[in-house]
């Protein structure tokens, strides 16, 4: 018999499937796929900002995390949604006013757009490969982990999950993207709303019987029975670098979301700054109420599952759905299964989009082709190409790697890298009139390889395993880590601003100067801003 | 837009509207609200980890019943972003105000030296 899992992942895609075919028909020509015809609704770009947002990591991993760490995976929940006033204040607008389809369409005013696009189209697509790899891994294990009644493995969930992203992306552009987006946002909600309530059921609706039950969780360690009041800090975050650490992720939270690339394009998806910023709010209210649920998710799953019967049953990150089965049963474990699954296809293709999006209006018809489309359509057939081959990357380094590997460094390492080189450069970019060419591509490179280089020599890929473990899950390399912190954010973001700056102040480019009030008046009046393109 | 077929040196829209009053009005009304905005929610954000991090006996102060300081400022987090969010919006109505009547005064046809045409 068919599993109630399988039976909503199955009625999920064949709805979305129905949405790409739709979206087809709508799709013609370069504003309607890269930016869906710049139509979308504020409060629709929200919803679907929030639904491209939030990630497995977000929804199963922070369940996970609080459920076996307590209060500091509550921090990585605030810094999730306090990350949106620098979208909010910062960048959405001036984006959506001075942009077309990238970030690096607001570098390119005022800078050589050669240099800096080609270099702005390789972060870009590494955060977005980095992030969709672990969206893969993470989904197949999951998925794998989800349908294991049905016989799916690991390798076939990843080729399912790549090919739809695929498919979505190719067929579909960034309306059937936005429309998967939404989708998954509400039943996230819906989800996380209704599990909230049956853990305040369970403690009869008493916030005090249910905070005292969160002071008092009860598992077992290296044999013995220990009790942790898991509000308290600690668990996760130790000395000596544990505050160390919690800086500098809220550092690469707050200034790494305003860099992803995946969420930024979403800014050329509405026909004005004005809905952008209504947009980023109606992100921020649903974003913020999801995050204040992972209260309920996380400690519920603590309090009422426990850590030693997770730790048996699929590990961290099936927390919230081993919840939802303790509280209601196989059909509602089935469906925030389907839900997570949701999660995971809407986010890879928010990644794929936005990758193949950058190759090929950054790096094919910029800097190939210097800015000349030699047929018409082309950077929509290149971008659908680049979609497929950027899937086909994904899904091979996903099926190497395997269930087994350790990718969470590579979530850290794309907000990094979003952190530390493209938001310098995009701020630098729009506020200082001395800014040019030299300084974004320095810091571009800079905040690149100083992530990548600290994150090489981080404790999440360098230690001394213990012979017991071994394979997949052994550290890359065995040694002493050189840089105490998983997320080097706090060293990388202030290097990223330096190389931006000083490769500024060493050069001198008259034109960039002559040609900030330009991008001033662009991005802060929306004069000469793209208009909304006609759908058919 | 702002090539001409002529050699004068002339302005570009550009440079003319960002000399423009209004202009710098808008910029100095935009000035006021987000650099104290995003002073604060910085210094209101980094407080956190920061306490947490570093004196976690205050932190772990209990308020109400087993709730403790470190959840209460943590949970606090959402209300202040909501209440910047909100204000901004108010804000930024007035900045859309202003940004469109520079617009539609930057689009009024003006010969070279930049007078309106008659």
């Amino acid at each position: 018999m068919m599993s109630p899992s399988l039976l909503m992942f199955l009625i999920f895609i064949a709805i979305t499937l129905a949405i790409t075919y739709w979206a087809s028909k709508r799709s013609t020509g370069a504003g309607a796929y890269f930016a869906a015809g710049r139509q979308i609704k504020g409060w629709q770009n929200g919803v679907a900002v929030a639904g491209d947002y939030m990630s497995a990591a977000s929804f199963l991993g922070i369940a996970g995390i609080i459920a076996f760490q307590g209060y500091d995976g509550f921090m990585f929940s605030v810094g999730w949604l306090v990350a949106y006033l620098t979208v909010l204040l910062i960048i959405a607008e001036p984006l959506r006013n001075a942009g077309k389809y990238t970030m690096a369409d607001v570098l390119a005013y005022r800078l050589k757009p050669r240099p800096v696009r080609a270099v702005a189209a390789l972060s870009t697509l590494t955060v977005s490969t980095f992030y969709m790899i672990a969206q893969m891994v993470g989904a197949g294990a999951l998925v794998a982990l989800l349908l294991k009644d049905s016989g799916i493995s690991y390798s076939a969930a990843v080729i399912g999950v790549g090919v739809l992203m695929i498919v979505y992306v190719v067929f579909g552009g960034m309306l059937a993207t936005t429309w998967v987006q939404i989708i998954k946002a509400i039943l996230l909600m819906a989800g996380t709303f209704l599990l909230s309530i049956l853990v305040m059921f369970h403690f009869h609706f008493s916030f005090s019987a249910f905070f005292d039950a969160v002071g008092q969780v009860t598992y077992h360690e290296n044999g013995k029975e220990v009790v942790k009041d898991f509000l308290q800090p600690g668990l996760r975050y130790k000395p000596p670098y544990g505050a160390l650490e919690l800086i500098s992720l809220g550092l690469a939270l707050i200034f790494g979301t305003a860099g992803l690339p995946h969420i930024l394009v979403r800014f050329y998806t509405v026909p004005d700054a004005k809905t952008a910023r209504i947009s980023v709010v109606w992100a921020m209210a649903l974003i913020g109420s999801f995050y204040i649920m992972t209260t309920f998710l996380g400690f519920g799953a603590a309090t009422i599952v426990g850590r030693d019967y997770i730790a048996t049953h699929g590990g961290t990150n099936m927390s919230a759905p081993l919840l939802a089965q303790a509280l209601a049963g196989n059909i509602f474990f089935g469906f925030i299964c389907a839900i997570a699954f949701a999660t995971i296809l809407a986010v890879v293709a928010g990644l794929t989009m936005s990758a193949s999006t950058s190759f090929a209006h950054d790096f094919w018809t910029n800097v190939i082709h210097r800015g000349v489309e030699r047929k018409a359509g082309e950077e929509v057939r290149v971008a659908r190409f680049a979609a497929f081959v950027v899937g086909a990357i994904a899904i091979t380094i996903a099926i190497l790697l395997g269930p087994a590997a350790n990718v969470a460094f590579l979530v850290a390492l794309a907000f990094a890298v979003a952190a530390s080189a493209n938001l310098p450069v995009i701020v630098l970019s729009l506020f200082w009139r001395r800014f040019n060419t030299t300084g974004a591509v320095a810091g571009l490179a800079v905040g690149l390889l100083a992530s990548i280089g600290l994150i090489l020599v981080s404790p999440s890929l360098m230690a001394v395993d213990p012979p017991t473990v071994t394979g997949a899950a052994r550290h890359l390399i065995q040694a002493k880590a050189w840089f105490p912190l998983e997320n080097p954010g706090i060293l990388s973001i202030p290097l990223g601003f330096l190389g931006a700056i000083l490769g500024t102040l060493l050069s001198h480019e008259p034109t960039s100067e002559d040609k900030f009030n330009e991008l001033l008046v662009r991005s802060n009046t929306g004069l000469g801003a793209e208009k909304t393109s006609a759908a058919h | 837009m702002s090539e001409t077929t002529s050699g004068k040196i002339q302005l570009s829209v550009w440079d003319r509207v960002a000399a423009s009053q209004e202009f710098k009005n808008l910029i100095a009304r935009k000035k006021r609200f987000i650099v104290p905005a995003f002073l604060f929610f910085l210094v209101y954000y980094f407080l956190l980890p920061i306490l947490v991090g570093y004196a976690p006996q205050l932190m772990a102060r209990k308020v109400w019943g087993n709730v403790n300081l470190a959840y209460l400022f943590a949970l606090s987090q959402f209300f202040m972003a909501w209440t910047i969010a909100g204000l901004y919006v108010r804000a930024g109505n007035d900045f859309d105000e202003r940004s469109k009547s520079i617009i539609d005064e930057a689009l009024i046809p003006r010969d070279a030296e930049g007078n309106i045409e008659p």
